[in-house]
């Protein structure tokens, strides 16, 4: 049987031996240790600290971390140190220490064994490496989607009107929700004055989201508010919009939309005349001063921009004292309940009727309560308008 | 008697006197916040990156604790918190003890810190060496969580475990600081405690801490390392006794 002396095994074992005094001095060392150092034993024992043939950096970090665990723990494992040679070379090692006591318990000496971690810590910095290029990418996406979505803010903010101006003798109100920070949503509406004390107003719904339906979005916006200067007329801006739409259908970002478009006439003693037409749209709400809700026949007429030469027919109301409109898009009527089905118009108009009669400012509040409670699963962005003449 | 800890460890460094000094004083000790068991939620990179919070830190449990004007035991750079706090709220202070402290861990012209900006360099790699010995299970035991004492005993180095980002954080504040103009403003008793060899804050150190706090008394511990009161846990509390009752505390 092959037989090792413990001597040899000592000195010349595949790793550093080293024992030290309670205060560091190096009291015995081993030959593997001193050839990795390049020091002369009699250059190290009783003259050197181990923490001296550190570097300065791992040095700290051994006064600080290692010296304090090992004195209340006894022994210390695989901390990883980088050694000083003689020459300078810095060596990766890990090293791991244990107390040696005396019979009564009190500690005698340190004895620490150094392992070459070269090739180890070659591969550790490689994952450090690849951790830290995996955190800057998550920082980096982090900051790409908060730059993406504060310009979808300020698209969307760009889409609809900062506030609503109100028509003299009205209440007017507005809301809208979207259904994701990252894409701009395709719901417009606005309120505007015409000549005579006329006002014009419309609320629409581009198909899709993002920026191919925000620039749509902008279209069908500008070509209501301009085709409305001309003539006001509900059926003739209508079919201004869907010319236009349709003008774009041959090309690949062609959309249509949903709206309904409307005229305030002057203010009488009975209120206002409202003349209206839709196409596509889902119906608007009145809720009246007595207390009734119904819905408005505002979604007769074709999809916006899908057929040439459409005509849209206008119908007519009066809005008197008390009385609320409300335009809305489908994101309220379309949003998914509790029990994974779809809001619907019949709840719609039965929590329209709970809460008439209300100002326009008091349903708007109530509706976008309502949306609120839907909870984060909204498909689709939503939009509200309400218009109420004051008693 | 408020204990703070310094760079590298927990509370767990005042184990070794506290009994000797609970015989007659109400001792306090606490983690700092992104040390030991303190809660993960309550750090704040900003805050924690210069001492200027940690100092407010040791002003916030005062108040809450409703301490009376209390001995500060910090020791190494917890001992610049207690003259930042004592300086902003001296009536709050009735002594500072300070434990191998460093007002200044950078050489700069004359003044030798001990250490240069490369040294700090790199103990921020070996920080970032031992990172692989970190992980995610480790924040349960470091949270104490009694109902699983197996993770516990899993770990060979359970004492001192912090996050490596944290600690990145604190030894940038603790090594970059400077608060050597800090020390003519300290009005309070001041006892300066100092090891015969520390690699951290050598006795130069000692002295220039002790020459510019008017009035302060500095011992040197027959002991080495930067850590007095784990290897010479009887000295350190001597020294610490002797001071109060001269001071008649």
């Amino acid at each position: 049987m092959l037989e090792d002396s413990t001597d040899d095994l000592y000195e010349d074992a595949p790793c550093g031996n080293v024992s030290t005094l309670l205060d560091g001095t190096v009291a015995r060392i081993n030959r593997t240790l001193l050839s990795w150092l390049g020091y002369g034993r009699d250059e190290v024992v009783g003259l050197r600290r181990f923490s001296d043939l550190l570097t300065v950096g791992g040095r700290i970090y051994y006064e600080t971390h290692y010296a304090p665990l090992l004195t209340m723990q006894g022994e210390v494992g695989g901390v990883a140190l980088d050694l000083r040679a003689k020459d300078g070379r810095r060596l990766p090692v890990l090293v791991s220490s244990t107390v040696k006591t005396g019979g009564d318990g009190r500690p005698l000496l340190i004895r620490t064994t150094v392992y070459d971690a070269r090739d180890r810590r070659a591969y550790e910095e490689e994952l450090l490496r690849a951790r830290r290029a995996a955190e800057a990418a998550e920082q980096a996406a982090h900051q790409d989607r908060q730059r993406l979505q504060k310009l979808v803010a300020s698209l969307q903010r760009s889409l609809l009107p900062r506030k609503l101006a109100a028509p003299p003798g009205m209440d007017v109100a507005a809301h809208y929700q979207a259904a994701s920070a990252d894409e701009v949503g395709g719901d417009f509406y606005d309120l505007f004055p015409l000549d005579g004390d006329r006002w014009g107003f419309f609320l629409g719904d581009v198909c899709g989201k993002g920026v191919e339906a925000a620039a749509v979005t902008a279209l069908a916006r500008y070509t209501l508010r301009a085709a409305a200067v001309y003539d006001p007329d509900p059926g003739e801006v209508l079919s201004n919009l869907n010319t236009v739409l349709y003008q774009e259908y041959l090309s690949g970002d062609h959309r249509s939309c949903t709206v309904v478009f409307g005229v305030l006439g002057p203010p009488t003693g009975e209120g206002r005349r409202v003349t209206v037409t839709g196409g596509g749209h889902p119906p608007a709400l009145l809720l009246t001063a007595a207390g009734a809700a119904d819905y408005v026949p505002t979604s007769g007429g074709p999809l916006v921009g899908m057929f040439a030469g459409l005509r849209f027919t206008a119908h007519t109301l009066m809005l008197r004292p008390g009385d609320t409109l409300i335009l809305y898009t489908d994101g309220l009527t379309d949003a998914r309940t509790d029990d994974a089905g779809r809001y619907g118009h019949e709840a719609l108009l039965e929590f329209a009727a709970s809460i008439a009669p209300a100002s326009a400012a008091a349903a708007v509040a109530a509706l976008a309560g309502l949306l609120g409670g839907f909870g984060a699963d909204l498909d689709d962005d939503a939009a509200i308008m309400a218009l109420g003449v004051t008693g | 008697m408020l204990l703070a800890h310094g760079f590298g460890c927990d509370q767990n460094m005042w184990r070794r006197i506290v009994p000797a000094l609970a015989v007659d004083h109400r001792v306090v000790s606490f983690d700092h916040v992104g040390s030991g068991r303190s809660d993960p939620a309550a750090w704040d990179a900003d805050r924690y990156a210069s001492l200027s919070g940690y100092a407010d830190d040791i002003l916030d449990l005062c108040r809450e604790l409703a301490l009376p004007p209390v001995t500060f035991v910090g020791h190494s750079v917890a001992a610049m918190m207690g003259v930042l706090a004592a300086n902003r709220e001296p009536e709050r202070f009735a002594a500072l003890v300070l434990v191998t402290p460093s007002p200044c861990y950078l050489d700069d012209g004359a003044y030798r810190g001990g250490f240069s900006r490369a040294d700090i360099d790199e103990l921020l790699e070996s920080l970032d060496s031992n990172y692989l010995g970190w992980s995610a299970t480790m924040a349960p035991v470091i949270m104490g969580n009694p109902d699983r004492p197996e993770l516990g005993e899993e770990l060979t180095n359970s004492f001192c475990r912090t996050d490596p980002a944290m600690a990145a954080v604190f030894a940038r504040a603790t090594f970059l600081s400077d608060n050597r103009a800090d020390l003519a403003r300290v009005s309070v008793p001041t006892l300066i405690l100092q090891c015969s060899h520390d690699a951290i804050a050598p006795p130069e150190v000692g002295s220039y801490v002790r020459e510019h706090i008017t009035g302060s008394r500095l011992v040197t511990l027959p002991a080495t390392g930067h850590c007095p009161q784990l290897s010479a846990p009887e000295a350190t509390a001597a020294a610490l006794r002797g001071f109060l009752e001269e001071a008649g505390r």
